[in-house]
């Protein structure tokens, strides 16, 4: 019985931070639920056992149904018929699967039905789904757009849509056109209010929509006439049930071939409001693209962990010169590569996730109650890292998935470059990850004012503070050496910049890089202080990694002039 | 008030033995149970399915599950419940140990008729014993009509159930009356996964000997919770012949287990031609490993 919870202990670990304590007691409040739902936790150990159990739910389904199917999907695909999309077969049954298992709604309020989850266990649960099947996690983890709608939508919409959601009814953003993509502000399908109605009209076209005929959707379109820019967009949800969109084609993609991608027509569709007209894009946009990119870190974290599985099993089995492959140096030492960037990805992503909740549960009590002083100081903090931390994990995350798939091909030898091996989809999945939800370019730009503000120093003097083991010592000073390196660049950076405009965007990545090498770095040092057996090998092989891209980065910024930017201009 | 058809489904916690290592046998030729982890007989997982399919089909219809047992097997009551089934039965106690087919399907149908339900589903066999006797017995015993070797649920209504069976060389479709016992095949439908919220409510659900030993807050919990109570009956709930019961009532001995070993004496390689695989099949049939 494959369980892709129970095999992997690492995710075990993230389960048992201690943050998680005040997360429960944020997402639980008092367990007032307890009273009122016989599957509500009944105290904080409770909440994690529940927590523990559902994932078990999840590792389960993943590893009996949604990976034996992936191959079959990724062979058949979805396609249009009369006008909306039909699944591949395999698909179908992973949404039964889930459905059966009760996974949807997974982080709504228990009165929408909801399972009440943090996003911490959301964003475990998208990362087995994705080693199951990425491209099927597209599809189950678009789920999270109800959290978008739960923050900012009425009363009566939350009721008349979340429990679809938690019901299992599937979800999609749709914000990109063909002349709007990573420039949302461009969007140009047109809202225009039906009195007689009492519903917006939607009428225009998307493209590049992933689930684009799922049941519940949230478009960005354009409300007020006359207007060219995101000032001009609101937020609104289309139903499936109404009718008014199209699937005018699927797009054939090089990977995650069975999430289709739609291109849609709408045609006077009915659609209500969410929040306030002209915030779609600054505010509540960014709500759905922060979350997005989590999902997005998770589903890379998934692939990365399934790409170093298949290669470790390959390179066991595989036998040349009278020996199993794994025992010749050059492979191992990519293997533990892979490993030591998979286990970095997931140590980012969750620390990113524990952020998030925090802030955001904060957020949902300010809306029923004025928080304490403390708890606003609290959720500014972690404000602040949640969104400085998101396109750092999402980044990286992505970057190694698409590291570890290559990779893994290459562990396969000959035999990885054909359609036998699962290492070829995993290499095709891997590829849009650093390119949807921003590309890492546009997570470098999100990235480098949090390198300007300093959050990103700030949160590394923090963890120079925590207590770290005997054996991890030396590796600890190295990392304090890499932050007044880290300091050093940037000022030198900002200095440039002053005299030179385009200085600080033309190193802009290098800076986050090194940043975010030190914070992983610190994290993965937090692991093997607690849990030397596991991860002190894995830390001592990642630290060496990050030491070598910190510098080559530095390097390339200290003997980096300000005639650069000329040099490289188109 | 509305007929509820009551469903029991007979569910045995059998040692895992689809994946035999090399301590899975003691010396003396008994089954290892130390070293073979307790889990949910496969066939049974088949039986709940289609217990809880005619559940959805009904409507209003009860799926409880009976297991004869030491006090562990309440685990296979509740995994059942976390799959959809409303409660079970733990048949436990002394008098049972030693029980072979005979023993055990009379222990059942003892209890079964206590329970007196309308349908009686099981899983074909189980994979200690392989035996796909008790169900039979079952019926024998409570004078019920049988359908073997179940594949699908066709139809259900109040008084007959449409089955399809899985037979050697095809697939037949009966009617029977009801009530009525079911033996489902392994083909059948796959049982449907544990779901997150009756996991989360039935997780501190225990039978009665076990709150015995549980601290006073769980069985205070449970008081105020009637539906994690485990039905726990012991031999003397279910007013058995106590000569029937247990290592008296088995007539079954085994005289002697043999370990094979069974290795393939020469290997041939064969493309994926149709001319090689002819050439394979011919020799299959002639040879009759195969038809």
């Amino acid at each position: 019985m494959a369980n892709f919870y129970l095999d992997n202990k690492d995710l075990q670990y993230h389960l048992s931070h201690p943050l998680m304590k005040r997360i429960i007691e944020l997402k639980e409040r008092n367990f007032a639920d307890a009273k009122l739902y016989d599957y509500a936790p009944q105290d904080t150990e409770d909440a994690l056992d529940s927590y523990r159990r559902v994932l078990d739910i999840v590792g389960e389904v993943c590893g009996e149904v949604i990976a034996p199917n992936a191959e079959g999907v990724d062979h058949e695909g979805p396609r249009v018929v009369n006008d909306h999309v039909e699944y591949a077969s395999g698909t179908v049954r992973n949404i039964e699967a889930l459905i059966e298992a009760g996974l949807g709604g997974m982080t709504l309020p228990r009165k929408y039905d909801g399972l009440n989850m943090p996003v911490t266990c959301f964003a475990m649960a998208n990362e087995m789904v994705a080693r199951a099947d990425a491209g099927f996690e597209n599809i189950w983890g678009l789920q999270d757009c109800a959290e978008t709608i739960n923050e900012f939508a009425t009363e009566e919409i939350k009721e008349r849509f979340l429990p679809r959601v938690s019901a299992g009814e599937t979800c999609a953003m749709d914000l990109t056109e063909p002349d709007a993509g990573s420039d949302l502000g461009a969007v140009m399908l047109k809202a225009t209010w039906d009195e007689a109605a009492g519903v917006w009209r939607l009428n225009g076209c998307k493209r590049f929509i992933t689930n684009g005929d799922g049941d519940i959707s949230l478009v960005l379109a354009r409300t007020e006439e006359g207007t060219k820019d995101a000032r001009g967009l609101s937020m609104l949800i289309y139903d499936k049930r109404d009718g008014g969109v199209k699937v005018r084609r699927i797009e054939n993609k090089l990977g995650i071939k069975g999430s289709p991608t739609c291109e849609l027509v709408f045609n006077n569709a009915p659609a209500v409001l969410v929040g306030d007209r002209k915030m779609g894009l600054i505010k509540y946009v960014m709500s759905l693209m922060n979350a997005a990119r989590l999902g997005i870190a998770a589903q890379s974290t998934g692939l990365s962990e399934a790409a170093y599985r298949e290669a470790l099993k390959y390179a066991q089995e595989r036998e040349q010169f009278g020996k199993p492959i794994i025992q010749f140096a050059a492979v191992s030492e990519m293997l533990k590569n892979m490993e030591a960037k998979t286990l970095a990805s997931r140590a980012l992503l969750y620390e990113t996730a524990r952020f998030v909740d925090i802030y955001k549960q904060l957020n949902h009590i300010s809306h029923d109650r004025s928080l304490e002083a403390e708890e606003r100081q609290e959720m500014k903090f972690f404000n602040r890292l949640a969104d400085g931390f998101t396109p750092l994990a999402k980044m990286f995350a992505s970057e190694y998935a698409n590291e570890v798939a290559y990779d893994s091909i290459q562990i396969h030898g000959g035999s990885g470059y054909m359609k036998d091996y699962a290492c070829e989809r995993l290499y095709r999945d891997a590829r849009i990850m650093n390119i949807y939800e921003g590309t890492t370019q546009l997570q470098v730009v999100a990235a480098i004012n949090h390198v300007t503000k300093g959050t990103y120093l700030e949160q590394i003097m923090r963890y120079e503070e925590e207590a770290r083991s005997e054996a991890t010592q030396p590796m600890s000073e190295q990392l304090k050496e890499w932050r007044k390196t880290y300091e050093a660049v940037q000022a030198r950076v900002e200095s440039i910049d002053k005299e030179c405009a385009g200085y600080k965007d033309f190193h802009s990545r290098r800076l986050v890089e090194i940043a975010g090498y030190i914070i992983i770095s610190h994290l993965m040092l937090r692991q093997a202080s607690e849990c030397e057996a596991e991860y002190l090998n894995p830390a001592k092989v990642f630290v060496k990694y990050a030491a070598k891209k910190i510098a080559e980065a530095a390097a390339y910024i200290n003997a980096s002039e300000a005639s650069d930017v000329e040099l490289f201009k188109a | 008030m509305e007929k509820v058809t009551k469903i029991v489904v007979l569910a045995k916690q059998v040692p895992d033995t689809r994946n035999v290592g090399k301590d899975a046998m003691t010396p003396e030729g008994t089954v290892n149970r130390a070293a073979l982890e307790a889990i949910f007989n496969p066939e049974d997982l088949n039986a709940l399915e289609m217990a809880l399919q005619m559940k959805d089909r009904i409507g209003t219809a009860t799926v409880e599950v009976l297991t004869m047992g030491p006090q562990r097997a309440a685990d296979v009551i509740r995994e059942a419940m976390f799959r959809g089934a409303d409660g079970g039965y733990l048949l436990s106690g002394r008098e049972f140990a030693g029980s072979d087919t005979l023993a055990t399907s009379y222990a059942l149908s003892c209890a079964l008729r206590k329970i007196n339900p309308d349908i009686i589903v099981a899983g074909r066999q189980a994979i200690d014993g392989d035996t796909a006797q008790v169900g039979p017995q079952v019926a024998e015993k409570l004078n019920l009509p049988q359908v073997t070797y179940a594949e699908e649920l066709v139809d259900i209504n109040d008084t007959e159930v449409t089955i399809k069976r899985r037979l050697e060389r095809g697939a037949e479709v009966v009617v029977s009356p009801l009530p009525a016992v079911i033996t489902v095949n392994g083909s059948a439908k796959e049982c449907r996964p544990r779901n997150a919220k009756r996991v989360m409510k039935f997780k501190y659900s225990l039978a009665t000997s076990e709150m015995a030993t549980a601290d006073d807050a769980r069985k205070a919990f449970i008081q105020e919770r009637p539906y994690l109570h485990i039905v726990e009956l012991a031999a003397a709930d279910v007013n058995p012949d106590p000569e029937q019961l247990g290592l008296s009532g088995s007539p079954t001995k085994v005289k002697k287990i043999e370990n094979v070993v069974f290795q393939a004496k020469e290997a041939k390689k064969l493309s994926a031609e149709d001319t090689d695989i002819e050439a394979l099949m011919v020799e299959l049939i002639a040879g009759h490993t195969l038809g």
